[in-house]
């Protein structure tokens, strides 16, 4: 739990806007409340119903769905910081919260930024500037090229002196944006451009900078608190290794492996590094360490972090809290030697994403939402509820799942039995990726790397299995049931009650009513001959082999659960049916069944043959590479999309000539939609 | 083994303490040799019955089953569970129509299946013909069955929907199938009069549909035809051809494209069966018929005792006399019981009760009828000089009048012998029931086998004597034996179901459920008045 400090504030923060959304909103508002400070929210267009907004005291719409004109907006940010008299902004992380002129703005209109000065933002946000102040300060950095001179031929230069692979990084960029690896001469220039195109579109500003890139080293980061009165602490490292798409996914705390005495190098190297910028407020030494535990600066971030949550478990404080106190002029509540590490803490992060399709990031609304029950050990930060959206405008994390044990391995188990209790249906998520990840014997001993997803991809991609035939049975039980319940509740509201018409229980007389039921199990047809027996169970013959099935439904607060036999074989998995799939999650894991639906209902399908790429998601054409005509390779580049701040290369699924190209540089693509047609070159198929 | 394990929602308990109703019914001694014995002897009947139904599920022979489905088809009765809401129950009538009836012809459930079922939430009398038996032609008991399925659905006021797969008349057969009253013309003057009852008429047409029958889609209020399948003509191809010349293909003289687009005689096109069949569940939806109750009703309770115990009650030897309120007791809800005239003619037991929280009046044979027994209200009624004096012919009259002038709906179970004048005062057949149930171990006939034998052997004997003639017992015995033999056969409830003097053969066991499900049907008819003839006094 979080530790209450005795004293209280000088009481200059009463009211604070929290110029942000999601779950850091909420999250900040929930300290903010149990403080006493008053909350306000601003909200996009997109966000009108959000958690956030339902959270706040107050709330400020400030514009449409897109964030430049929104929660990037800095006027209309301050302007209803004004209106509403707060005394403060919490950014956030995102955002504005590493916006040097925002802190500018803050301080010339007399409020309180919840951050460190805008100076040390500005230092730390340019990374040629803070290894320069880090290298003089005494803390271990990296080779690299942080030059003025931005030429191709001049980056290339210096990549070929830093020797590859190279990263290749947006100076202001965070967050994996703007950033490449370049393996070799040959992919340089590609990724460079690749790098610079994201860069100016994510931060308007695309200086490159070069420096080594070291094979499969470790994220390891420190959390530091600074106050006005020169005092900076340290509150252990978090190992953040394991990580997509350069994003971390898992994190914990304290970093696994790690020695006292290394643990006691990082922190104090971490304070050097906050006191050579005079830090303010909650701040992260971004280190990268190798095989060796050898250390090397990255980068400060001048925020709250995503995963401060594993630290703030690991020590008994909130964070949140201390940014208040701080920002309000306090001292630090605790010294040095008063912050205790206890404990180990997981932070794994649920994503609308598909691991299957390269983490292709996802949005849409969540249908069903249910999660572990949260205590004092399990943390659940979250922005959305249940038949919320998670927009395509902006981040699409659904939420944080937090847990603390005794040791590593008791909060690794904890993690997985509470990622098996949250179940999520409407979009793709993370949730399975983050169980195998977490169960890997790698990861379990605590070897972890940033190429820790590459290295064992084969183990936590498993070909996906086929629900047994235990499962289908459940499956066709828990839509049984559903029938029934939807009988009853027709009953209950018609006229005559008890007629024995008004049940499901199948009957015929002198014969049995035998019902074929056909499911989809992914790509597979199964069919399930149910036979309604008179005692009101069910016998059902898949593929000549008969299952005594019998079970019922039963609502546990929200969810519903299925009490199933089947062969005599208790179980109780959760059951959601959403449109025509059913949805089983057991501690065994998740199964997904569905009923074909017929012709005469589906309507015209979208599908149908592919002759052509198509938008793996809504987003914008960024880059039309071909052009009517071109006769093209399987894999050849066709596209670049701009689709949830990423960029995404749509290849050619065949060789062929394109016929057409239906989409111009700047338009908006939906979901699915063709593309390019693609005509397929006569004996071109082997 | 065969309890009827629903479950009921518990009783409200909305009455006084001093209005809790004394159930009926004794614990049974299931060891003892007696019920041993009764109970094996039915359940060696029940298991006939289930057997026997099991063949005529599957309807036609194997290859017309195949031939049937390979052109994309349900069978009939995946056609009727798919119309029905899913899982719902299906009143299934007269499964042994033409059982035995047409010498070496096998014609299943007569090649018709009847009943009743709720389709989207409406009581509906659905017909179906089934294609695999005999091209789903009608013989004389097609027709009867067809017929007998629109009067059950004019009586309960119950919608129609005919699920049309047929060749039409058997031709062999014609002179018993087209040209009386109640023969194949009748099917669409019932179908005019329905509807102009307000009782919906609803054709899917899944086949042929020739000659006389095109008039069933034509006559309907809504009609859909399944494309590729479906065809409604008056003369088919080989007929058009045999007229004038003219080649033409079944689906051009008639099927759905013509239908929809050009004749208008259907009104919805489907692209298949169970597209047909959405087509015809929306089509009921779309009536807007609101089942409304006019009786009270409480919440229903399960009987206190074990359906299956009726095995071991009622047995199969119809000589053998047990207590009809240990029967009513594994019926009723919760075994509740208001008896009427307790101690007044004890062989008719009479009284109120609920099945399936519908109010019912309840009247059981407990043996034979006196006069008393008859003016509370059969086997049979006792003859003899003492009761003839006694005017029973006056008394059993008084019950004919009485049964056959209440215009309640009455349903009849006949669960032993049901014997001449017996058969009239407890609403035979010719009392228009509004269903008739018979168990397996039930007997129909004007008297019992043997005393109708030894009838006929008694004026055998004495016009022998008449003529100075010796009747020998071994004269007598023979002459007795066929006698009883064909009462025997004639007596039995598959006799009687295959001539549709009943509405079907069902398991003691299911007596409670049919029962239930037929007062349900029954109920979608407004109850009318009743007004009574004279009683002779």
């Amino acid at each position: 739990g979080f530790v209450r400090c005795a004293s209280v504030g000088p009481g200059r923060i009463e009211k604070v806007l929290i110029a942000n959304r999601g779950e850091i909103a909420c999250r900040v508002m929930r300290t903010a409340k149990k403080m006493g400070v008053r909350s306000v929210a601003v909200y996009s267009e997109a966000d009108r119903h959000a958690m956030h907004v339902a959270m706040a005291d107050e709330a400020y719409h400030i514009g449409p769905a897109a964030s430049q004109q929104s929660y990037l907006s800095m006027e209309k940010v301050m302007e209803v910081a004004k209106k509403s008299s707060a005394q403060a902004i919490h950014p956030g992380y995102g955002f504005l919260s590493e916006n040097t002129e925002f802190a500018e703005l803050c301080k010339q209109e007399g409020i309180v930024f919840i951050g460190p000065p805008s100076s040390a933002i500005r230092d730390m946000g340019i990374k040629s500037t803070s290894k320069h102040i880090m290298s003089a300060a005494g803390v271990p950095i990296i080779e690299g090229y942080h030059g003025e001179d931005q030429s191709d031929e001049k980056l290339q230069a210096e990549a070929a002196r830093i020797g590859y692979p190279v990263m290749i990084k947006a100076v202001r960029g965070g967050g994996g944006k703007g950033m490449r690896i370049a393996r070799s001469e040959v992919d340089f220039h590609e990724q460079l451009e690749s790098a610079r195109r994201e860069a100016r579109k994510s931060f308007n500003d695309d200086v490159m900078l070069v420096e080594k890139f070291v094979e499969n080293p470790r994220h390891v980061e420190v959390q530091v608190f600074g106050d006005q009165h020169g005092n900076a602490v340290y509150l252990f490292e978090r190992d953040c290794s394991v990580q997509r798409r350069h994003q971390k996914i898992i994190e914990e705390a304290p970093g696994p492996g790690i020695s006292p005495e290394v643990r006691r190098k990082l922190g104090e190297a971490a304070v050097r590094a906050a006191k050579a910028v005079n830090y303010v407020g909650a701040g992260t030494v971004e280190f990268i360490m190798d095989a060796q535990h050898n250390f090397y600066f990255m980068e400060m971030n001048t925020r709250l972090q995503v995963e401060h949550p594993v630290s703030e478990m690991i020590t008994g404080t909130d964070l949140v809290e201390w940014q208040l106190r701080v920002a309000a002029g306090e001292k630090l509540p605790l010294s040095q030697e008063e912050i205790v590490l206890r404990g180990h803490s997981f932070e794994a992060r649920i994503y609308a994403e598909d691991p299957n399709n390269d983490f292709l990031p996802g949005a849409g609304p969540l249908l069903h939402l249910s999660t572990p029950q949260a205590d004092e050990y399990t943390r659940i930060e979250t922005g959305v509820r249940e038949g919320d959206e998670v927009s395509a405008h902006y981040d699409p994390m659904i939420a944080k799942l937090v847990v603390w044990g005794e040791d590593r391995s008791a909060a690794l188990k904890k993690l997985r039995y509470c990622l098996r209790q949250y179940n999520i249906v409407g979009l793709s998520t993370n949730i399975d990726f983050l169980l195998s990840l977490s169960g890997h014997p790698e990861f379990e001993a605590g070897n972890v790397h940033t190429s820790f997803i590459a290295q064992h991809h084969s183990e936590l991609f498993p070909a996906p299995r086929a629900p047994s035939r235990e499962v289908v049975c459940q499956a066709a039980l828990g839509l049984l049931l559903r029938e029934r319940a939807r009988t009853q509740e027709f009953r209950a509201c018609s006229d005559d009650k008890y007629s024995p018409f008004a049940s499901s229980n199948g009957r015929r007389l002198n014969i049995l009513y035998t019902r074929q039921m056909s499911l989809q199990l992914g790509e597979n047809k199964v069919e399930v001959a149910v036979t309604y027996n008179p005692d009101g169970t069910y016998s059902m013959e898949i593929g000549e082999v008969v299952f005594q099935v019998s079970g019922e439904l039963h609502k546990d607060g929200e969810a519903l659960y299925l009490c199933c036999s089947v062969n005599g074989v208790l179980s109780r998995p959760k059951l959601v049916i959403l449109d025509n799939t059913v949805h089983l999650f057991s501690m065994e894991g998740s199964a997904q069944v569905a009923v074909p639906v017929p012709k005469f209902l589906a309507g015209i399908s979208t599908s149908g043959t592919q002759s052509g790429a198509v938008a793996p998601m809504t987003g914008t054409i960024e880059k039309v590479l071909v052009k009517a005509g071109d006769k093209v390779q399987v894999g050849d580049a066709l596209m670049v999309m701009i689709a949830m701040k990423m960029e995404h290369t749509i290849r050619a699924p065949k060789a062929g000539v394109i016929k057409k190209v239906f989409f111009k540089e700047g338009s908006q693509a939906n979901r699915h939609a063709p593309l390019v047609e693609l005509e397929e070159e006569e004996g071109s198929e082997q | 083994l065969l309890r009827c394990t629903r479950r009921m929602p518990a009783a409200l308990s909305r009455f006084y303490h001093g209005d809790k109703v004394a159930t009926i019914g004794s614990l049974q001694d299931t060891q003892s040799a007696l019920f041993q014995e009764n109970y094996e002897r039915m359940q060696t009947l029940v298991q006939e019955l289930k057997d026997r139904a099991d063949k005529i599920k599957l309807g036609g022979g194997e290859k017309a089953r195949k031939l049937h489905t390979s052109r994309g088809k349900l069978l009939p009765r995946e056609r009727i569970d798919r119309l029905l809401d899913p899982g719902s129950p299906f009143l299934e009538f007269s499964q042994f129509a033409a059982y035995q009836l047409y010498g070496k012809e096998e014609v299943p459930a007569a090649g018709i299946i009847t009943g009743i079922g709720r389709v989207s939430g409406v009581e509906c009398i659905i017909v179906a013909n089934d294609a695999t038996v005999k091209g789903g032609t009608y013989y004389p008991v097609t027709v009867k069955k067809h017929l007998r399925a629109q009067e059950i659905a004019q009586h309960n006021h119950l919608p129609c929907i005919y699920l049309v797969d047929s060749g039409g008349a058997n031709l062999p057969r014609q002179a018993d199938v087209f040209p009386d009253r109640d023969h194949f013309g009748r099917i669409f003057f019932n179908q005019a009069r329905l509807s102009s009852e307000g009782i919906a008429q609803i054709a899917v047409v899944m086949g042929s549909c020739t000659a006389g029958g095109a008039y069933v889609p034509a006559m309907a209020d809504e009609s859909i035809i399944v494309r590729k399948q479906g065809t409604i003509f008056l003369g088919g191809p080989p007929l058009v051809k045999a007229a004038t010349g003219e080649e033409v293909s079944a689906e051009d003289l008639g099927g759905a494209d013509l239908h929809c687009r050009k004749s208008g005689v259907t009104d919805h096109y489907a692209l298949d069966d169970s597209h047909a069949l959405h087509l015809a569940r929306k089509a009921v939806r779309n009536l807007n018929y609101q089942k409304k109750l006019d009786v009270t009703m409480e919440p229903p309770e399960a009987p206190l005792f074990p359906a299956d115990e009726l095995y071991g009650i009622v047995g199969d030897n119809l000589k053998r006399n047990f207590d009809i309120r240990e029967v009513i007791a594994r019926i009723v809800d919760g075994s509740k019981f208001d008896e009427f005239k307790a101690f007044y003619g004890d062989t008719l037991v009479t009284g109120f009760a609920r099945i399936f929280g519908y109010p019912v009046g309840i009247i059981g044979n407990n043996g034979v009828l006196f006069s008393e027994s008859a003016k509370k209200n059969i086997t049979g009624f006792m003859v003899g000089r003492e009761y003839e004096a006694g005017g029973i012919a006056k008394d059993g009259a008084k019950m004919v009048t009485a049964v056959a002038c209440a215009n309640v709906p009455k349903i009849t179970v006949i669960i032993g012998g049901s014997y001449g004048a017996g058969n009239y005062g407890m609403c035979g057949r010719a009392y228009s029931p509004r269903f008739l149930y018979m168990w397996p171990n039930a007997r129909i006939s004007v008297m019992g086998g043997e005393q109708a034998a030894t009838v006929l052997a008694t004026i055998t004997k004495d016009q022998k004597a008449r003529e100075g003639k010796e009747f020998t017992a071994e004269q007598e015995a023979a002459m007795k034996e066929p006698i009883i033999r064909r009462f025997e056969e004639e007596g039995s409830p598959y006799y009687s179901s295959a001539r549709l003097w009943d509405d079907g053969i069902i398991d003691p066991a299911d007596t409670r459920l049919v029962l239930g499900l037929s007062l349900s049907a029954a109920l979608n008819a407004p109850t009318q008045k009743t007004r009574f003839g004279v009683f002779r006094m």
